[in-house]
């Protein structure tokens, strides 16, 4: 430790920003990322001939784009030190929700409406245990986790919903937008899954609300530092409680959309998915220290997630073993960086 | 810290004495010697990891891969059980223990010298490790049949009316106390998770003893991994899928602080216990096993919450984080 420095002035200095230099770790990242992403389609368009298909991958989103749309509120809760550990249970109480009400004979914008309501409340029961009770938000939602998984078991036993009208399952089974051709070589419109649209529009929507308003730079100083934040007239806890109820709605949302994709729910629903829309926001550069991060960094992630994973299935690899390539390649995303940092430090000094 | 129990943990022992008498005074097979053996038996894994986890949150790390190192190591013992059937039992163990204590390691290294974050890092060794087995093992699974006959009887061997797995967990209780309460490592872990400024001050090395927690934490996964296999008769990629936060429960519910430098090993031991008792009395109670997560999970909410309003300090720091960061820059 250095020797305490004399400030015969003033009792505090005020440094000036060190110039660009955490938009030029930020463009790094992203860059790491683009290049990840680039790998990612010429390896798999060298591999298998099937890669590059409009509608192979239109078919691809499929198995990201509600796990995607939950990682959107996942990553404005890691950016201002929070987490959310009980999304995929909310899915699976909203998306058993949505079934009662289809049998009870509700159409598809009112299913809709029934699985955000049941996000919404529990992303308030949420947000009230960690901002009024001031607890722990991992330790919180392990509880709420098993709680609202648990209501879903008591609740539907072994039993599976499998009836829900034909307008519903459209929407989730067919493409919203069709496949257009032009005329124009390679100009087209591109077929799009109702949950691609959906993650696709909420991205840009969030990515506005994060980087050109006045909110989301009131959540970057919540992340960077909550105390200061607070002092600074920020209401944290309102914002971290409204976060908490986003993240519940998105999840009732992705719960809807998942259940018009599949058809039919069971209690183990969406399991494990929490783990997974972890990673994505992680691998997109956010923080879990809080205070940095970006939305066209998890954008970017997902897509890398959800190509690799893509393309590893075409070439019949067992999901668990594409685990096994998600995990390290998050903890080498993580940990190269560091690397690089320790030896620059160690030569450069 | 010379008393075993404090006010909160005795709280939590007379309400698990009262629920079992009431569940025992309505149906008293619960309270018959086998069935709390069988109790025993269940609840030794869980003691020992919420124990081994309690470690790594006392440095203010989580490990969320100890289920898939439990898995992995697991499938390690069952596969030298398979392939050199004439190994001596004790080896096999090892292996185990071995195959547990490197993947701890791997953890806390990467932790401990490159910062990376425990949660980040545990998340990605957890499908790794969880992917590995499925490589290891070619995809299959061992079943009974294939592992060898003193492999899967050892768990199962009675010693002064209890299975080996009780008396292993009893063992490993004692070490971790003796570990936390007497030696200068396991105090060391309550220094740097209580407040790592003051313990870098003292002169406790905080990459050391995440490394020491970590591995710890390793270790314990890959003797429980035998046991579990062994038990079980049964080695496959699925095993413990989610029991991560099971642990993480049982430590919570004991009155472990997910901020770092609380927690005991009679706190831990309650809150495994309660689990377990949650577990074993369900069916005795002809109540649908379903209820088990829904009421796991108010109890850790219940937990919390009590939890915080006991932790809340008597002196009140103005700007305690505030305070801390400027510790830091000095």
């Amino acid at each position: 430790m250095n020797a305490p420095m004399q400030q015969p002035e003033s009792r505090y200095t005020v440094l000036d920003a060190a110039p660009r230099r955490l938009r030029d770790v930020l463009l790094r990242w992203e860059v790491i990322l683009v290049i990840l992403l680039a790998l990612t389609i010429v390896v798999n368009t060298i591999v298998s001939p099937y890669f590059l298909d409009v509608f192979n991958l239109a078919d691809a989103t499929f198995n990201f784009s509600e796990k995607a749309i939950i990682a959107l509120a996942m990553a404005l809760l890691i950016l201002v030190r929070q987490i959310d550990l009980s999304v995929a249970a909310i899915v699976a109480l909203a998306a058993m929700g949505i079934g009662y009400a289809a049998e009870a004979g509700f159409g598809p914008a009112a299913l809709f409406a029934t699985g955000i309501g049941i996000g919404l409340l529990c992303g308030v029961f949420n947000g009230v245990l960690v901002t009024w009770f001031a607890l722990p938000s991992i330790v919180v939602t392990i509880g709420t986790m098993s709680l609202f998984r648990g209501l879903t078991q008591v609740i539907l036993g072994d039993q599976a919903k499998t009836k829900y009208p034909p307008e519903f399952l459209e929407l989730g089974q067919s493409y919203f937008v069709k496949m257009k051709e032009t005329g124009i070589p390679w100009l087209f419109v591109p077929p799009l899954p109702l949950s691609f649209l959906v993650f696709l529009i909420l991205a840009v929507l969030f990515g506005i609300v994060l980087h050109k308003t006045a909110m989301g730079r009131k959540l970057f100083a919540i992340g960077s530092n909550p105390v200061a934040a607070r002092f600074s007239g920020i209401p944290v806890d309102r914002l971290t409680f409204l976060l908490f109820v986003v993240s519940g709605m998105l999840s009732g949302l992705a719960a809807a959309l998942l259940t018009a994709r599949l058809g039919s729910m069971r209690s183990n629903i969406a399991i494990g998915w929490e783990l997974d829309i972890v990673t994505m926001v992680i691998l997109g550069g956010v923080s879990i220290a809080g205070g940095v991060g970006s939305i066209v960094g998890v954008v970017l992630a997902v897509f890398v997630l959800g190509l690799v994973t893509f393309g590893m299935s075409l070439n019949n690899i067992p999901g668990q073993v594409v685990s096994v390539y998600i995990g390290l390649l998050l903890i080498a995303v993580i940990a190269i960086p560091r690397i690089v940092d320790k030896l620059g430090f160690r030569t450069g000094r | 810290m010379t008393k075993l129990l404090n006010f909160r943990e005795l709280a939590l022992a007379l309400i698990l004495v009262v629920g079992v008498a009431a569940i025992g005074a309505y149906q008293p097979v619960f309270l018959a010697w086998d069935n709390i053996g069988d109790l025993l038996t269940e609840t030794s894994v869980l003691f020992m990891m919420a124990l081994a986890q309690m470690v790594v949150i006392l440095t203010r790390g989580i490990d969320l891969s100890v289920a898939a190192n439990l898995a992995l190591s697991g499938m390690m013992a069952a596969l030298v059980s398979q392939y050199y059937p004439d190994t001596p039992l004790l080896l096999m163990i090892l292996t185990g223990v071995a195959t547990g204590l490197v993947l701890g390691m791997i953890n806390g290294s990467l932790i401990a010298f490159l910062g990376i974050p425990p949660i980040v890092m545990t998340l990605g060794t957890l499908a790794v490790f969880r992917g590995m087995i499925i490589i290891i093992a070619g995809g299959d699974q061992v079943n009974a049949s294939e592992m060898g006959v003193s492999f899967q009887a050892f768990p199962k061997q009675m010693l002064l009316g209890l299975t080996t797995p009780v008396w292993i967990a009893v063992a490993v209780s004692i070490l971790f106390y003796i570990f936390l309460n007497l030696s200068r490592a396991g105090r060391g872990l309550y220094a740097v998770g209580g407040n790592p400024v003051a313990a870098r001050y003292c002169g406790i090395d905080q990459r050391k003893q995440e490394l020491l927690a970590y591995s710890i934490s390793g270790a314990v996964a890959g003797l429980c991994g035998y046991l579990w296999v062994a038990r079980y008769g049964v080695a496959y990629s699925e095993i413990a899928n989610g029991y991560e936060l099971t642990v993480i429960a049982a430590c919570v519910i004991g009155g472990v602080s997910i901020g770092g430098g609380v927690g005991s090993v009679a706190g831990t031991l309650l809150g495994a216990l309660f689990l377990g008792i949650v577990m074993t009395a369900l069916p005795v109670l002809q109540i649908s096993p379903f209820w088990q997560m829904a009421i796991s999970g108010a109890v850790i909410l219940a937990a919390v919450v009590i939890n915080a309003r006991a932790e809340r300090r008597p002196d009140k720091l103005i700007l305690p984080e505030a305070r801390r960061i400027g510790r830091v820059k000095a």
